[in-house]
């Protein structure tokens, strides 16, 4: 039974990337087809955007009279019109992510049945779950925002790690060793997955962001898919919005880590390895929070640090896993 | 400027927000050494085999504190001027959110026109009274929780100010003390506390008293005297290991810790069991299971046929399938002093390159060997020495790699004669009374490595850990924003109503909430919607 669980999940993830490499190429597709409608296009939708958003401040909800009546009309603010595209790329590849998803999802969970825990003991079955959980967060997050032209961005990243962990990182099932046998294995490991995932996007939206800045400082130069997407300043605002949830994550994951490193090591801190990346990445979101509220450190500086402390992400669990010496040694290769 | 005014300008600088920020990525940036040097706070070999491989470097990098990153002047005195900043800037914050929370909301500016979220809504005249306008609208905020005042009433333009959120920098500056709380508990646990090791092996006991820690590790204000009396005796070590899946052969599933208790020098015990995520919680300390290995029992018999050694010996394990390396010390023995090395492989095979080896955790096929050293096992000079490194130099191998005789091998209950007649040595068979020969299975008693803790504050630390996430929570969530909802009568008997907000913080749906605002104040005034 277990080598069917095995076998059926290596087969769903590998037909995961199989089709999240389809939709990764229909994400680029994608913004491929925006960069050539945006030439088509007299003056820039984001440009156009930035400008509504700098009049929505003073604009005012023109009520007019009705004839014969009462009756008021309440106009929402003025909306400029939208370029209309045909985002037929992008709603072809973000239903492939679904799919994707979804069997990646079953993929996740054969495995766990295969080990008969939560499949996240060792760094391949890591690899699994976070990825299944980042594109997860990526799809639930477009019921909020349509933050989908990071599809690319996301479905590439996933592929990458998928990729690696599945050939660099594969492990056997193992029964899990006495010191991971804990309730919070589950939520200490699931919570820091899911800053994660909110780290993962606002490093997206910080690159997204810069990549708009300098579009609009050098008018010449610059993606021309970039004119298609949110002005800079509101890529600023998504990005600390959804950065903001990844740091309450990581705050929760770092004390959820203190208190099961003081039941399994019999102290709460003791600057191991991963404990100082942890603290490492805390304090460089601090930094960032901090940093929207110092002049001269909004845009493109903040940006910079959401980059770095998701680098530090990174870092944290290919490096310091791997080579650096510490407490956490359940990479399992 | 005068002293007093550098002082001003010093302090004005250190609790700058620039500041802040500047020392908080100087932490994240001081923190990394820490994690590329090993540290002798969480790994002290790590730092002796640093010394050797990098005889040079090392010394230079102990000199400027590298191995002690996290203690180190440098590192605290980041960490310090963050607190005296984040103090700096939290103190007049609180005496003036205290003033904020007790007054009430501010004029309503005079053009809300440049305003965020700025709406106007143009009502025909005798639909709606100013007066009616404003109450509903008074209604509607104070419904959604906001502090509102009214404007206007005596003469002028009719308006009502409201502003909520103040938990948000109520929730800024619990985040902020909590910081300051968790700090200070920490640095009080690591005064008032300690960590101990002990080795016990099963059927031996240990007694809650400084001498007999193997190692001890005091907080700076340590005393004695918490250290309650308590026994602790091991009755049993159960290790569990997979026997059937080949990827992970014996790998630990389970390590159980047999333990009795006995408080205040009673005889009646209290049975425990301490597992890897399972402390033990006895007597105001708590006890960890943190390792495990084999102690072989061994007798020493000198020259003379007297007992010179009978003890259990622990022996540290070197890898997964627990070879493990131990050393003996015969002071007593006649006429010379013995010393031996040895390797214990609970199950013993040979490699493919002829090295013996362990193949598998438990007692399957257990066998010693030991070199035998003969001379001055250097006890005498008064140098503390580890129990489980063994001084050559003043010794002859009679045993050994550079001796004559082979090391010594040897399986439960066997006796070996030591070479140049010397004495004998005996590997004892530990194995319950009526135990086939062939099962030895039992043979070999075993060792838990216990770390015995007492932290007075780390209750306290979680508290405040908590309060920081709530704080955190709460000020990053709970938008803090202004609304004014003002009615302009004209000339005309026409009204028109004007809404327009205030972030204070970042409030990315502010624009949002004042047009629901003016949206439901229409619908609740009847002003029905086209759509």
């Amino acid at each position: 039974m277990t080598d069917f669980f095995v076998s059926s999940s290596l087969i769903a993830i590998w037909s995961a990337m199989s089709v999240y490499t389809l939709a990764f190429i229909m994400f680029t597709l994608d913004l491929a087809k925006r960069s050539a409608s945006a030439q088509a296009l007299p003056t820039s939708a984001a440009d156009a955007r930035s400008a509504a958003a700098s009049v929505s401040g003073t604009s005012r909800a023109a009520a007019s009279r009705a004839e014969g009546g009462d009756t008021i009309v309440l106009d929402k603010p003025p909306v400029v019109a939208k370029p209309v595209y045909r985002y037929k790329f992008e709603r072809i590849a973000f239903a492939l992510t679904v799919v994707a998803w979804v069997v990646h999802v079953a993929g996740v969970v054969l495995r766990g049945l295969a080990q008969g825990h939560v499949p996240w003991s060792n760094m391949f079955e890591f690899s699994l779950t976070a990825t299944a959980i980042i594109v997860g967060v990526f799809i639930g997050v477009q019921f909020w925002q349509n933050l989908k032209f990071l599809g690319a961005y996301i479905t590439g990243f996933s592929l990458i790690a998928l990729g690696v962990g599945t050939v660099n990182f594969y492990t056997d099932v193992r029964p899990l060793p006495p010191a991971l046998q804990s309730a919070w294995l589950v939520i200490h490991v699931f919570v820091a997955v899911l800053g994660t995932s909110f780290f993962a996007l606002g490093a997206g939206l910080s690159i997204t962001q810069l990549l708009q800045a300098r579009r609009a400082s050098s008018k010449a130069a610059g993606l021309k898919f970039l004119q298609t997407l949110p002005g800079a300043d509101a890529l600023e605002n998504l990005a600390y919005r959804v950065i903001v949830v990844g740091f309450v994550f990581w705050t929760f994951t770092l004390i959820a880590g203190a208190v099961w490193a003081e039941r399994a090591w019999g102290r709460y801190w003791g600057w191991d390895t991963k404990e100082v990346w942890t603290f490492i990445i805390w304090t460089i979101f601090a930094g960032y929070l901090h940093a929207r509220a110092t002049r001269g450190w909004r845009g493109g500086r903040s940006a910079w640090l959401a980059i770095v402390g998701f680098g530090a992400v990174l870092f944290n669990f290919t490096i310091v896993n791997l080579f650096f010496k510490g407490l956490h040694a359940y990479s399992g290769l | 400027m005068g002293f007093v005014g550098y002082l001003r300008f010093f302090w004005r600088q250190l609790t700058s927000m620039r500041t802040a920020l500047f020392l908080l990525l100087l932490l994240a940036i001081a923190a990394v050494p820490g994690s590329l040097v090993p540290q002798r706070s969480s790994d002290p070999n790590g730092v002796l085999q640093y010394f050797t491989n990098n005889p040079t470097l090392a010394p230079v990098l102990d000199s400027v504190q590298g191995f002690d990153v996290y203690s180190s002047a440098w590192f605290s005195a980041i960490y310090l001027l963050l607190f005296v900043s984040l103090i700096g800037c939290v103190v007049p914050r609180t005496l003036h959110h205290w003033r904020a929370l007790r007054s009430k909301p501010p004029k309503t500016p005079a053009r809300l026109e440049r305003l965020e979220g700025f709406t106007s809504v143009d009502v025909a005249a005798g639909d709606v009274t100013a007066t009616a306008a404003i109450e509903s609208a008074r209604g509607i905020l104070k419904k959604s929780g906001y502090r509102v005042r009214l404007f206007g009433a005596d003469g002028g333009q009719l308006s009502v100010s409201a502003e909520r959120g103040y938990l948000r920098e109520t929730g800024n500056l619990v985040f902020h003390f909590s910081l300051i709380g968790v700090l200070i508990s920490v640095g009080i646990g690591g005064g008032f506390g300690y960590s101990g090791q002990k080795v016990i092996v099963e059927g031996d006991s240990f007694a809650n008293v400084l001498l007999s820690y193997e190692s001890f590790l005091p907080g700076r204000f340590f005393d004695e005297s918490v250290l309650q009396p308590y026994r602790l005796s091991l009755d049993k070590f159960t290790p569990t290991y997979e026997q059937d899946n080949p990827a992970a052969m014996g790998q630990p599933i389970d390590y159980e810790a047999d333990v009795t208790t006995y408080e205040n020098g009673s005889d009646v015990g209290t049975p425990a069991v301490i597992k890897v995520n399972d402390p033990l919680r006895v007597a105001g300390s708590d006890v960890y299971l943190l390792g495990n290995g084999y102690a072989p029992v061994i007798t020493v018999r000198d020259g003379q046929g007297n007992v010179a050694f009978s003890d259990a010996v622990a022996f540290l394990p070197q890898d997964a399938n627990l070879m493990s390396l131990g050393v003996i010390k015969v002071p007593d023995a006649l006429p010379e002093q013995i010393g031996m090395i040895g390797f214990f492989y609970p199950s013993l095979a040979e490699s493919a390159d002829g090295q013996l080896v362990s193949n598998f955790p438990d007692l399957i096929n257990p066998t010693l060997s030991l070199r035998v050293f003969t001379g001055d096992l250097g006890l005498d000079a008064g140098i503390p020495r580890s129990v489980y490194s063994l001084a050559t130099d003043n010794m002859t191998e009679v045993a050994g790699r550079t001796a004559n005789t082979p090391a010594i091998e040897l399986v439960p209950g066997q006796t070996v004669d030591l070479p140049g007649g010397i004495g004998t040595v005996t590997f004892e068979n530990r194995s319950p009374a009526g135990t086939p020969a062939s099962d030895l299975s039992q043979s070999v008693p075993r060792f838990a490595s216990l770390d015995i803790h007492r932290d007075p504050s780390q209750g306290w630390v979680l508290v405040f850990a908590l309060l920081v996430l709530a704080g955190l929570m709460t000020s990053l969530f709970i938008p803090r924003r202004r609304v004014w909802v003002k009615a302009v009568e004209k000339e005309d008997g026409s009204l028109r109503l004007e809404y327009a907000g205030l972030a204070r913080g970042e409030d990315p749906v502010l624009e949002k909430a004042v047009h629901e605002i003016a949206e439901r104040h229409s619908q609740q005034l009847g002003l029905k919607l086209l759509p």
